[in-house]
């Protein structure tokens, strides 16, 4: 309910506090694990595992957004990846820059692949990118100036449901074909690679991966509070609303294409971050980050974990990618793309409301026994007819 | 017909017409609804209820005719939606239409009458007064006791009454009602003439209604359209006595 409440009570409810408390854990338990506990114990996390988990919170990251977007207003993406891949390589290109005359070429200005091209200058777009808070600025803005853009045709033009799920594919598909291009300036196929420093400490070092691993726990965690705030809002019931009766919210007199253009573009931006902390910590972006397969298995994560429940989106980006790294490493390799495909059939034919949804509704079923029990009776009595 | 510009009408319409693919849905429309007046609408199926309502509120554009809004002054055609909900109509559909998955609470509260800009419900607090407003609604219509439950468990005729409140929480000028009692029981029939009469001591209504017991219940001047036109108007009396109503309704 909107009303009566302390605000705070409806941002951090139980589940909101055990995920904020679960995550501040993990974020202090991997680094301690990685460098105070020594190599030879059993319980020492290595540095691989240290950036493995890091991607993992990214993901998660991603599939909040995607939450936020398709769990409350009903906008499916299939095109959420363009704007993780968009954060990405706008670190990307601050890292390159940052590489300086350790290159192959020892260009002090241009990249390798630049000098490999026989480029006399840098070309516009990658001006500034040497300044950190310039490339972080870009990592929010590039997405969310993509996302405003096409959300402000697409939702003006009401395009809904299937179609707008097929456009935004068309999107990061359009985007990886030109990413893929070496005359557009980010690399071509190989992508951004070989970084050296970001801000001055080593992308390798041990020390460099635990920071990073735990500035995306922390990221996560404020997008995830920005998000609950959202949700919690009477914005976020106006959102609900739209997902469930767009034309009722209409003639109640919401304007409904601000609504979703102002969530779908603060969406975008929270990909963006989330792509820009990815980077650092895998040490590549190509264009493969535009292809629509990547942007079809965050929404799957988002269906497993359970859409609308924030927490849920979080839990499945971790399931999904764990059991991906567990089942690519082995024999089971091959068959990956299979149990992929068959998950996301079983989550939706046995568990449509996904792990958490699952799990809260069951909760809710539960207590309204309880209350029946309690009153004796069917808590529904039909409104009196005395008159 | 009277000039628009000198209509005392809260609702003209001058000369409606609205074809899709060929099929005029509506044909010439004319009709005016005076201030604080309820009206009900009768016809077949196909008469054009559901379009002239769509044309009211800004889902049609008419292909031609002038729709006017308070005195003349407003023209409709001009305004989408979200413009003219705020202007001050408001419309229950003929399914009744709620977001189930709120309470009952919070639908009322997304229908009250307060700035609907995304800045003002990110920051929106819950005040006394609302919350007053909201407990007057519910006894209105009679769900005070389902306050906390979620709209998509309430009955058929619930959700029906909870649309209705939601339409009053709006404050509008004007309310266009469209089959409200479509699935009713005759109680609720009864008791849904009785609500709409009470709205209408100080908002303007037009019903558009099949069940003949519940507009002779309503006791107004009767609209009667046929193929996107007026057929007859006058009191229901007259009006179902008229030999061309007698034949649209029952057949040739």
């Amino acid at each position: 309910m909107l009303t009566s409440r302390h605000p705070l009570i409806h941002l951090l409810d139980r589940g909101a506090v055990l995920f904020l408390v679960l995550l501040g854990a993990f974020a202090i338990a991997i680094p301690v694990l990685n460098l105070l506990v020594p190599a030879e114990s059993g319980f020492h996390v290595s540095t691989y595992l240290v950036s493995l988990f890091g991607k993992y919170v990214c993901y998660g990251l991603l599939a909040l957004s995607i939450d936020l977007i398709w769990g409350y207003v009903g906008i499916l993406s299939l095109g959420h990846g363009a704007f993780f891949a968009l954060g990405g390589y706008a670190m990307g290109m601050y890292l390159m820059r940052q590489i300086g005359t350790r290159g192959v070429y020892a260009d002090p200005i241009l990249p390798d692949f630049m000098v490999f091209l026989n480029w006399k200058e840098l070309p516009f777009f990658w001006y500034f990118f040497d300044h950190f808070a310039y490339a972080a600025l870009m990592v929010l803005l590039v997405p969310g100036l993509l996302a405003f853009v096409f959300g402000w045709f697409a939702f003006r033009s009401r395009v809904t449901g299937v179609y707008l799920s097929i456009i935004t594919q068309a999107l990061t598909y359009a985007l990886l074909l030109a990413f893929f291009r070496n005359d557009f300036g980010f690399g071509g196929n190989n992508g951004l690679t070989d970084f050296k420093d970001i801000l001055g400490f080593n992308v390798q070092s041990e020390a460099t991966r635990n920071s990073l691993f735990f500035i995306s726990c922390l990221m996560l965690a404020i997008c995830f509070l920005i998000c609950r705030a959202i949700v919690t809002s009477k914005f976020g019931k106006v959102l609900v609303a739209i997902r469930d009766a767009e034309s009722r919210t209409r003639f109640l007199g919401y304007r409904v294409e601000a609504y979703k253009l102002f969530v779908f573009t603060l969406s975008a931006c929270m990909a963006g971050i989330a792509g820009a902390l990815y980077v650092p910590q895998v040490g590549i972006i190509n264009p493969g980050e535009f292809a629509p397969a990547n942007s079809i298995e965050a929404v799957i994560w988002v269906a497993v974990g359970g859409r609308g429940t924030l927490t849920g989106a979080v839990l499945g980006a971790f399931v999904v990618n764990y059991a991906k790294t567990y089942f690519t490493s082995g024999f089971l390799a091959e068959y990956w793309l299979f149990m992929l495909g068959a998950l996301f059939i079983g989550t939706t034919l046995f568990m449509p409301r996904g792990i958490i949804g699952t799990y809260n509704h069951w909760r809710a079923n539960r207590a309204e026994r309880k209350d029946a029990e309690r009153d004796g009776a069917p808590p529904l009595a039909s409104p009196s007819a005395a008159e | 017909m009277v000039d628009r510009q000198t209509t005392s009408a809260l609702l003209y319409l001058d000369g409606i017409s609205v074809s899709f693919d060929g099929f005029r849905a509506l044909n010439e429309l004319s009709f005016i609804v005076e201030p604080g007046e309820m009206r009900a609408i009768i016809g077949p199926n196909g008469a054009g209820k559901t379009t002239m309502m769509d044309v009211i509120t800004g889902k049609t554009r008419p292909d031609s005719g002038d729709v006017y809004f308070q005195e003349g002054t407003v023209d409709l055609s001009k305004l989408d939606e979200t413009e003219i909900a705020e202007l001050g109509i408001g419309r229950k559909f003929q399914k009744p239409t709620v977001f189930e998955m709120h309470t009952v609470e919070d639908n009322l509260q997304l229908a009250l009458k307060n700035d609907r800009g995304v800045r003002a419900t990110l920051l929106w607090r819950s005040s006394a007064d609302q919350e007053r407003r909201i407990d007057a609604l519910l006894d209105r219509v009679r769900l005070k006791p389902l306050r906390s439950r979620v709209a998509g468990s309430l009955s058929h005729g619930q959700k029906q009454w909870l649309e209705i409140a939601m339409l009053l929480a709006q404050d509008p000028k004007l309310l266009l009602v469209d089959e409200p009692v479509a699935g009713m029981t005759d109680v609720e029939t009864m008791q849904t003439a009785e609500l709409l009469k009470e709205i209408n001591r100080h908002h303007t209504v037009v019903v558009v209604e099949h069940d003949m017991a519940f507009v002779r219940e309503l006791g107004v001047k009767v609209t009667c359209l046929h193929e996107g036109s007026v057929l007859a108007e006058g009191s229901i009396d007259d009006v179902s006595t008229d030999e061309r109503v007698v034949e649209v309704y029952l057949g040739r």
